[in-house]
């Protein structure tokens, strides 16, 4: 009833191409803004802490990832070890230079990841597929031993941990034991929903359209006069870029302290899960995955609980497991196109509703 | 010149200076290697018949030995405990092709090597839930496998072999000669290679899918069971080994997908390479090596053959 598009006219080329061309849609995105902006005004701490802050970083990981295997259709398993090197990185970077604003080496080092990214992925260019997914274990378990072996980077600390020290952003504690959830809350989500948007306009403009191509069909990209080593090789720096700056966020703004063990090959398959459960190759998809893959253990912890039922921590634990292995099967056999089409199915249904098509 | 001296010249004096100590490692790395093959066989299997990843090979084998030694602690005999945890393989299979395979037919490769994630994760949840996350010891003398130890004078010194070993390479052998002739020999072998040409032919000439699946997972299950019985004797039966699972997959790599023989010589360069490189090289960078040398190694050997060693050559057409 309420989505409709009759009498929205596009008079003009630019309205046309719009990325959201329905003006519901556009309502929409600055509704959900406005909930995320002003969530801490009326969420407590629990929400923004545990809930909010990781959804948005792993929602970040989970896009970066997608550029690289949703609309680049390289399968990557090393998506742990290149948001450990944005961590590492940055975490180098501010004990070397502690009066740089921190942000600025947040986003600085996505760089660092994006440079280790883009050596890995050059094996891409004659390896594909499964082959491919596991030359980037070589990544994954490789990387993991260096946070491991090699004390500079976590400046010879006995606990071979590293922790974050306490960085003020004009003057206000953004880093550190004594930040609070709000600031990293508003932190995260500026640098989440900015570097959502360079990645949407990434995806319509030019490079994503030859990513795309690659994807589909890279011996017919290459005929049609894409390179494919400048390509293929954009697309592991830039994926990877984005998991730096994820991990460099995950350690600073909200663990506050990390081990190698955080980066490991868990971690990966997590964000795996996030993107295909999701939707491939689409940015909504990342974050609808996200979602689920992280707030339902979380659900499925409290759950019992308020229903009444006393479960013992390890029962949860197994069960969780159990649940999510069947959720995964049952979501891949109901749509295996990720929750991104579910949405865009609903959104056409909605569209003729009452009328079937 | 020193790191040139200690990468190149000082590990092949040593080498040569204590022939049993090469020896030995070399041993050592065959055995591991050959576990590997195991699991690597396993991934073959099902990857050969369904084109499926299978990611689950490594909990597999993990869910057998548990549940062979869950049956065995709860009072079953040791033989009726194995009979049944093939009786559970079977089930395995049966429920994965009914529940997970069947739907996703025609579905591309990465959603079917997700759904097997979903398996893994189920499998994970379930062993624990019945099992317990404790790490159990594997009833090797209940099955009369030998254990202990004897030492073989050679080269000028002593070299020492694990009776235990010494079984599971040959029943590795046994086991991987009796699927090559029954891959080649019998009438279900003969369909699952024509299955695993073509699903669109293989059904036009009457092979029924749905059978050819239970038998390669039931077969993969199989192979698990015997993997599990000879990791678990030589450690313990664990979910650590989840990750050691993940070594197949390298060893995949060198021998090509869809390879048996492949599987088993990839893993035997795989774990004789790791364990030179970790003993005559590792304490240069500071040891651990054996975590990223056989992904590395795997890596390294893609470039140069991306189809693996025994693998079909991959010919893409526009």
């Amino acid at each position: 009833m309420l989505y409709r598009e009759a009498g929205q006219f596009k008079t003009s080329y630019a309205s046309d191409q719009a990325i959201f061309p329905i003006l519901q849609d556009r309502i929409g995105i600055v509704v959900i803004l406005a909930v995320a902006f002003t969530l801490p005004l009326y969420a407590d701490d629990f929400i923004v802490n545990a809930v909010m802050i990781p959804f948005l970083i792993f929602s970040l990981a989970a896009i970066g990832l997608n550029l690289l295997t949703g609309y680049t259709g390289q399968l990557s398993l090393g998506t742990g070890a290149f948001m450990g090197v944005g961590a590492y990185a940055c975490y180098k970077l501010t004990t070397i230079w502690p009066d740089v604003n921190i942000i600025v080496w947040v986003v600085c080092s996505g760089f660092f990841s994006a440079a280790v990214g883009a050596v890995f992925g050059l094996p891409s260019l004659r390896i594909k597929g499964f082959y491919l997914a596991i030359a980037t274990l070589a990544a994954q378990f490789f990387l993991e031993w260096c946070f491991i072996r090699i004390p500079w980077l976590y400046n010879e600390n006995i606990s071979g941990a590293i922790e974050v020290p306490q960085r003020e952003l004009f003057n206000i504690i953004v880093t550190g034991p004594r930040a609070t959830a709000e600031t990293r809350y508003y932190v995260v989500l500026c640098l989440v929903v900015a570097m959502t948007w360079i990645a949407s306009n990434l995806m319509h403009g030019r490079i994503g359209r030859t990513w795309m191509a690659v994807r589909d069909m890279d011996i017919a990209a290459e005929l049609m006069g894409i390179r494919l080593l400048p390509t293929k090789l954009m697309a592991f720096a830039v994926s990877s870029f984005y998991c730096g700056v994820a991990g460099a966020l995950m350690v600073f703004l909200w663990y506050g302290g990390a081990e190698p063990a955080v980066f490991n090959i868990n971690q990966s398959f997590t964000i795996l899960f996030m993107i295909i459960i999701g939707g491939l190759g689409s940015l909504l998809g990342s974050f609808l995955g996200a979602a689920l893959i992280y707030v339902l253990p979380i659900a499925l912890r409290f759950g019992p609980e308020l229903l009444g039922l006393h479960m013992h921590a390890a029962t949860v634990e197994h069960v969780t497991f159990m649940v999510v292995g069947i959720l995964i099967i049952f979501f891949l056999i109901a749509e295996p196109a990720g929750l991104a089409r579910l949405w865009q199915i609903g959104k056409q249904k909605l569209r003729v509703w009452p009328f079937p098509y | 010149m020193d790191i040139l001296y200690s990468i190149f010249i000082d590990p092949f004096a040593q080498m040569i200076g204590a022939p049993d100590l090469l020896v030995q490692t070399l041993w050592d790395g065959l055995v591991g290697g050959m576990l590997y093959a195991l699991i690597a066989l396993g991934f073959v299997l099902i990857f050969k018949a369904s084109g499926v990843f299978n990611f689950a090979q490594g909990i597999m084998v993990v869910f057998a030995g548990l549940t062979l030694v869950g049956l065995y602690e709860a009072g079953v005999p040791a033989f009726i405990a194995l009979a049944l945890a093939i009786a559970v393989m079977y089930g395995l299979a049966f429920a994965v092709e009914r529940v997970v395979l069947r739907p996703l037919v025609n579905q591309p490769d990465i959603i079917l090597f997700m759904a097997t994630f979903g398996i893994t994760y189920f499998l994970i949840g379930f062993g624990e839930f019945v099992f317990g996350g404790d790490p159990k010891v594997m009833i090797t003398d209940d099955l009369y496998l030998p254990k202990g130890s004897f030492n073989v004078k050679m080269l000028g010194g002593i070299v020492n072999f694990q009776r235990l070993d010494i079984v599971a390479v040959v029943v590795a052998s046994i086991m991987v000669a009796a699927l090559a002739v029954f891959f080649s020999k019998t009438r279900i072998g003969r369909a699952l290679r024509a299955v695993a040409d073509s699903h669109s032919a293989a059904l036009s000439v009457g092979i029924s899918l749905e059978q050819i699946w239970v038998i390669v997972w039931f077969a993969a299950g199989l192979v698990a069971l015997v993997t599990g019985i000879f990791w678990g004797a030589r450690s313990n039966v664990s979910f650590a080994l989840e990750v050691i699972a993940l070594k197949a997959l390298p060893v995949l790599i060198l021998g090509g997908f869809t390879s048996i023989p492949g599987a088993i010589v990839g893993g035997l360069i795989i774990g004789v390479g790791e364990k030179l490189a970790e003993f005559y090289w590792g304490p240069l960078v500071g040891g651990g090596t054996d975590a990223w040398f056989a992904y590395v190694i795997a890596l390294v050997f893609l470039l140069f053959r991306p189809q693996g060693l025994f693998g079909e050559k991959i010919i893409e057409r526009v």
